[in-house]
């Protein structure tokens, strides 16, 4: 499953993830990732191992009140067990985390067209970065684009290609500003992407800017 | 059972007191983890921008998940600090930021896939030699990590970190996957 992927993510996003410090859409692109990618995750638990040192060596450890342990070994008492961990492999085009976030598979995604064809779902997160799903028909493209800031964007069904490379299921494109390019859907089949950015995209097509503030992209 | 390391030099491991933890209920072996963990998660949270009395109350509900997601613990993927980190650092997101934290799928754990005394042991090597590593570093270094860590910067501020020996933990980590993986079929 996971050796097919070609594309991972950076060392950066890992460990942004791991220490805590990414805003939530990210972290649901990263999330995703791991869901398919055993290479990024071995990756992501060595930097919680990282987080791991910073704790045992932390050298100003705060006292804790008198009287802490008792209060905590009471508090055993009151909460319940977690049961052992489930596994949550999904079935469907989205992984767990996804779907989460969706309510469901690629079925209870409600769409909406955002020119040429292509359709796009914002996902509900908040802070500065924002996540949306892009459905891309075979064959199409989507509209020509640069961006502010960085630009995630997964493949989880078909595939796309761009200025950069060829992307399937699990591949993550990292664009930063620098790049514009023009993803192109395989002619085979739909592509869908969920895509995160942490800044608006700005089109350089005008009729996709006039509705920029319309489509919250 | 884990050799305990009693020695000045060596890192207490504290994975026979997970153990206890886990098997027995044993609220001694909970009492020495606390005295150990409890005032470092205080630090962490404090030096992430909590206040001292809600890092008080945080850290000792910290410590009562370690006590209810013992089991789930998994010594041939993480020393116990870095669990506890983990659980540190979700609670730190779910209080300051007030969101959610997506995690990816879970890996199955259970009896059938135990991890080895060997694959635990190594695994406690190579986070010795990280933690040496990390204290080799020029401190500015060693500073901007501690700074990540402790939430004082942001994700674009975030460069690769490079010279640290994460290539053996992560193979080391990759090998329990794929035992997990293998345990799923
Ligand atoms: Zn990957």
């Amino acid at each position: 499953m996971t050796e097919t992927i070609k594309h991972h993510l950076t060392d950066a996003l890992l460990m942004g993830y791991s220490a805590g410090a990414l805003p939530e859409a990210m972290n649901l692109m990263v999330a995703t990732h791991l869901s398919l990618c055993d290479t990024c995750r071995a990756q992501m638990e060595s930097f919680d191992i990282l987080g791991g040192c910073l704790l045992e060596d932390n050298t100003d450890a705060v006292a804790m009140d008198a009287g802490a342990l008792d209060a905590t070994l009471a508090m055993l008492e009151d909460g319940e067990d977690v049961p052992a961990r489930q596994i949550r492999a999904s079935e469907g085009v989205f992984p767990g985390p996804l779907q989460d976030y969706v309510g469901g598979d690629l079925d209870s995604v409600r769409w909406k067209p955002i020119g040429m064809g292509v359709r796009q779902a914002i996902l509900p997160t908040s802070g500065t970065a924002s996540a949306r799903l892009l459905y891309i028909p075979a064959g199409a493209a989507v509209p020509d684009h640069g961006h502010q800031g960085i630009e995630l964007t997964m493949v989880l069904q078909g595939a796309f290609s761009d200025e950069v490379d060829r992307f399937a299921r699990g591949d993550v494109e990292v664009a930063d500003e620098d790049l514009e390019h023009t993803p192109v859907a395989d002619i085979s089949e739909d592509c869908i992407c969920l895509a995160v950015t942490d800044a608006p995209l700005r089109f350089k097509s005008w009729i996709p800017r006039l509705a920029q503030p319309f489509l919250r992209i | 059972m884990n050799v305990k390391k009693t020695g000045s030099n060596e890192p207490k491991e504290w994975v026979a007191e997970m153990r206890l933890i886990r098997e027995a209920r044993d609220k001694s072996a909970f009492a020495a983890l606390f005295q150990h963990f409890a005032p470092r998660i205080k630090s962490f949270l404090i030096r992430s921008g909590s206040d001292p009395v809600m890092a008080e109350e945080c850290a000792q509900e910290v410590m009562v998940t370690v006590w209810h997601k013992a089991h789930q613990f998994d010594a041939s993927r993480a020393s116990v600090a870095t669990w506890v980190f983990t659980i540190a650092r979700n609670r730190r997101i779910d209080l300051l930021r007030k969101e959610r934290r997506p995690e990816p799928e879970e890996l199955p754990w259970g009896p059938e896939a135990e991890p080895e005394q060997a694959d635990i042991l190594v695994l406690q090597q190579e986070t010795a030699h990280l933690r040496t590593a990390l204290k080799a570093l020029p401190d500015a270094q060693r500073e901007l990590i501690e700074k990540a860590y402790f939430g004082d910067l942001s994700h674009r501020e975030i460069a690769e970190q490079t010279g640290l020996p994460l290539g053996t933990i992560k193979s080391r980590i990759r090998l329990a996957l794929d035992r997990l993986r293998h345990a799923m079929k």
